[in-house]
């Protein structure tokens, strides 16, 4: 009887696994997910993929594809761990006919782990608003995209922003800015350039660690109130974010003056906070709200059918779930992009993807097409540059949700780019990496 | 039937004395060594050689490491992340600072780079014990993460504190495809396995085992206390911090200190817990059902149940099978996976009269 049970098993794994690549042959682009919906994060990573599962639904149920490519995906959880990320990334390599098309991780943890693997498997990865900085140089690194914006770029468009309200730049002369971030990697990433914009523009910068997770910010937000600073920039990170909203609310600093990083900017980081957060400001390449076409036509020609992928349906329009739509637009774009060069209503291969991510031109007049005219900002990707905008918004937390207080900020591009390139060029010299000359490149 | 040992008699003390003393073990564990060896990298792809088999070998090697020191010496620990990350981030200075340092050399001064500091975070254990103990190891695990993100220093400077290893060159020789990786994880891990096995039966190991089931009595028989519970550290360490080493050369390529946070220190005690405290053995197997079984979880459920389960769900369900299996081993055989194969091996040795 249980050797039955077990033969029947087998045959059953044996014939999924036969059908699975029969399946494979048909006119179809694979796209790999490495997501996390458990642990700390799920919040982000079921907000963020599920926008992106949403727009490749959307792609396939009203277009019929990209150009009748239809778009397939395979879900992996990588917890938001490290080892998980690289299994993930090893399993979903190969699958679909033409393999994986893209790696998108959503953690800088795995995007540094994998970043010599995508070189050498040739597969693009695509790391929008987190990941490595100095890769938006193109030259050295080929294979990763941080695009919209880096770091660097969105700590600059922060400074201008606050320069803005303080009635222009040269106005920030010998104001306090406090920097209160969280103490890893990602929070140390906007020292180097704040400091840089500090003697820029002559105001005083004061750095203040949050030890992981931040949920005691006591002694900081003692700090703060005894530097009496002009603004605080947040650059926090899940239950950090919070945790600071209250402890200023608490301490008297008002949160008008409080701008945040875009991961301290989604609804996950205000309402907890409850009263404390109204009027927190923070930065983000993309903008809440149901309002925009892209966002109602998923609503009419996914949810409306029950195809959607998010359980709780009052999602739909967040900032997280937004952000994956726009991680949508970016794959499905570079994909059409690279049929256009390699033949149309045919599946491509990583590398030609590839070139699409590079070649990749998002202008006003598309974005209009697209019913995302507002909704993120124009990019234009090239050889050399990885970034292709640089641009935020910023948008201010009414008590209820967020509302877009300023136009598209640019970034200091004269003060970062350099600083890419030194660290880029760094880090090839370690690797006895020869940049690209794109001049050449096709 | 499997283990029968009629005609197997020990002539001399040699005999008696060695390793695996049943001829059936020692021909299993021979032919174990040449399937890892031979037939893994001929007939495994990719896929299972990157993704499967160098974590297992590399967090096998970890566990042991913790095993020496909490399974053998008794000392719990919760710092072993840490230590792994002292290795990585000794190696890659090691190497990124001395001109022509051989990549083997330097995975040993990881691995004592990382007994260093772990004699320093045991000093600890002469005064307190048990869990008291552990809370003291906590503080190796935060202090440390905290050092290597908070000064530039041991990253060589890098801009977010994150280290790129540099490539592993032995005798001109370029370990860069998965197969050599593999090759060169699995002969580190075997001889250092071997070491342990030789260690915990001789007096070190003895000695170990005294302190960890009484100290009191042990230090009566004229065992130094102070001494074999630093040298427990210090192996331990040691051993992770290889561990950790390998863990950026060969497997990871790229690591920053948040990698080796406290969730990575308790994943590898609860590995030698379920596979076993104070068994070598018990250590691979327990490094097998931690890093593999999500895995297995995670393929099975992609593969059968997506659609019929909301994403949320099935991503959950994994983490619940795997506790509730957790709790199934545990309340079958606290004492690990081992002690099931040990108790599987009594039965099949006395077999068929078990009376």
């Amino acid at each position: 009887m249980k050797v039955k049970t077990i033969a029947l098993f087998a045959a059953a794994v044996a014939s999924a696994a036969v059908s699975g690549s029969v399946l494979a042959q048909a006119k179809e682009q694979f796209i790999g997910l490495p997501s996390y919906r458990v642990g700390p994060y799920a919040a982000g990573g079921s907000g963020i993929y599920g926008g992106w599962i949403d727009y490749m639904t959307l792609v396939n149920e009203r277009d019929g594809g990209i150009n009748g490519v239809k778009l397939t995906w395979e879900e992996c959880e990588t917890e938001y761990n490290n080892a998980r990320g690289v299994e993930c990334y090893e399993r979903l390599k190969k699958k679909g006919a033409t393999g994986n098309t893209t790696f998108q991780p959503l953690s800088t943890g795995i995007t540094y782990s994998v970043l010599d693997k995508v070189a050498q498997d040739k597969i693009p990865m695509v790391t929008i608003g987190y990941g490595r900085t100095d890769a938006a140089d193109g030259r050295v690194f080929p294979w990763v995209f941080p695009m919209i914006t880096t770091y660097w770029s969105q700590a600059t468009g922060m400074v201008k922003y606050i320069g803005q309200k303080e009635g222009g730049l040269d106005k920030l002369k010998g104001k306090k800015i406090v920097y209160l971030y969280h103490d890893s990697a990602f929070g140390k990433e906007g020292i180097p350039v704040l400091e840089k914009q500090a003697a820029k523009h002559g105001f005083n910068l004061k750095t203040i660690p949050v030890a992981h997770p931040g949920n005691e910010q006591q002694s900081q937000w003692l700090t703060i109130r005894q530097e009496r600073p002009d603004w605080v920039i947040l650059w926090g990170w899940g239950v950090m974010n919070p945790t600071a909203l209250k402890a200023a609310a608490k301490t008297g600093f008002p949160r008008e003056k409080m701008v945040g990083v875009w991961w301290s900017g989604a609804e996950e980081d205000t309402v907890p906070a409850g009263d404390a957060a109204k009027g927190f400001t923070a930065a983000g390449f993309n903008v809440a709200g149901t309002n925009y076409p892209v966002v109602k036509a998923i609503q009419d020609n996914v949810y409306k059918k029950n195809k959607g992928n998010m359980e709780d349906k009052s999602r739909v329009g967040s900032v997280y779930y937004n952000r994956g739509v726009v991680h949508g637009i970016i794959t499905v774009e570079a994909i059409r992009v690279a049929q256009e060069k390699f033949g149309k209503g045919k599946p491509l291969t990583a590398e030609q993807a590839r070139w699409g991510f590079e070649h990749l031109h998002i202008d006003a007049k598309r974005l209009k097409e697209l019913g995302a005219e507002g909704f993120m900002p124009d990019l234009a990707i090239t050889c050399a540059d990885h970034e292709g905008s640089g641009k935020v918004k910023f948008q201010q937390w009414d008590g209820k949700a967020w509302k877009v207080v300023s136009d598209w900020v640019d970034a200091d591009k004269d003060m970062v780019r350099p600083m890419i390139e030194e660290s880029a060029g760094k880090y090839a010299k370690e690797k006895g990496i020869t940049p690209r000359d794109c001049s050449k490149e096709g | 039937m499997l283990y029968r040992e009629a005609g197997q008699f020990k002539t001399s003390y040699a005999a008696d004395q060695q390793i695996f003393p049943i001829r059936q073990d020692r021909i299993a564990i021979g032919l174990i060594l040449v399937v890892a060896a031979l037939v893994v990298p001929m007939v495994a792809s990719e896929y299972w050689i990157k993704a499967i088999l160098i974590p297992f070998l590399i967090f096998s090697l970890a566990a042991l490491g913790l095993n020496i020191l909490t399974g053998y010496a008794g000392q719990l620990s919760l710092g072993s992340a840490a230590f792994m990350a002292v290795g990585a981030f000794a190696a890659y200075n090691f190497m990124g600072r001395i001109e022509g340092m051989p990549v083997l050399l330097a995975f040993v001064g990881g691995g004592l780079s990382a007994a260093a500091v772990g004699i320093l975070f045991g000093l600890p254990s002469l005064r307190i014990k048990g869990f008291y103990l552990a809370v003291a190891t906590l503080a190796a695990q935060f202090f440390i993460v905290w050092a290597l993100t908070k000064f530039g220093w041991f990253s060589m400077d890098s801009s977010s504190g994150v280290i790129t290893a540099q490539e592993i060159q032995i005798l001109g020789y370029r370990f860069d495809t998965p197969i050599s990786l593999y090759l060169l994880v699995l002969t580190i891990v075997a001889v250092m396995a071997l070491a342990a096995k030789n260690m915990v039966r001789s007096s070190v190991g003895r000695a170990w085992m005294a302190v960890r089931d009484m100290d009191v009595a042990a230090e009566v028989i004229g065992i130094r206390i102070m001494h074999t519970k630093l040298l427990a550290f210090a192996i331990s360490s040691f051993y992770c911090g290889v561990a950790g080493a390998l863990y950026a050369y060969a497997y990871l390529g790229t690591v920053e200190p948040e990698g080796f946070n406290l969730d990575l220190s308790f994943k590898i005690l609860f590995m030698i817990i379920i596979g076993g405290v104070g068994s070598i053995m018990g250590s691979f197997l327990g490094a097998a059902f931690i890093v593999l079984l999500p895995i297995f979880l995670d393929v099975l459920i992609q593969d059968f149940l997506t659609g019929l389960l909301p994403p949320s769900i099935s991503s959950n369900l994994q983490l619940m099978v795997f506790g509730g299996l957790i709790i199934f081993f545990l309340i079958v055989e606290p004492h690990g996976l081992a002690r099931l194969w040990q108790i599987g091996k009594e039965k099949l040795r006395l077999w068929p009269f078990p009376h």
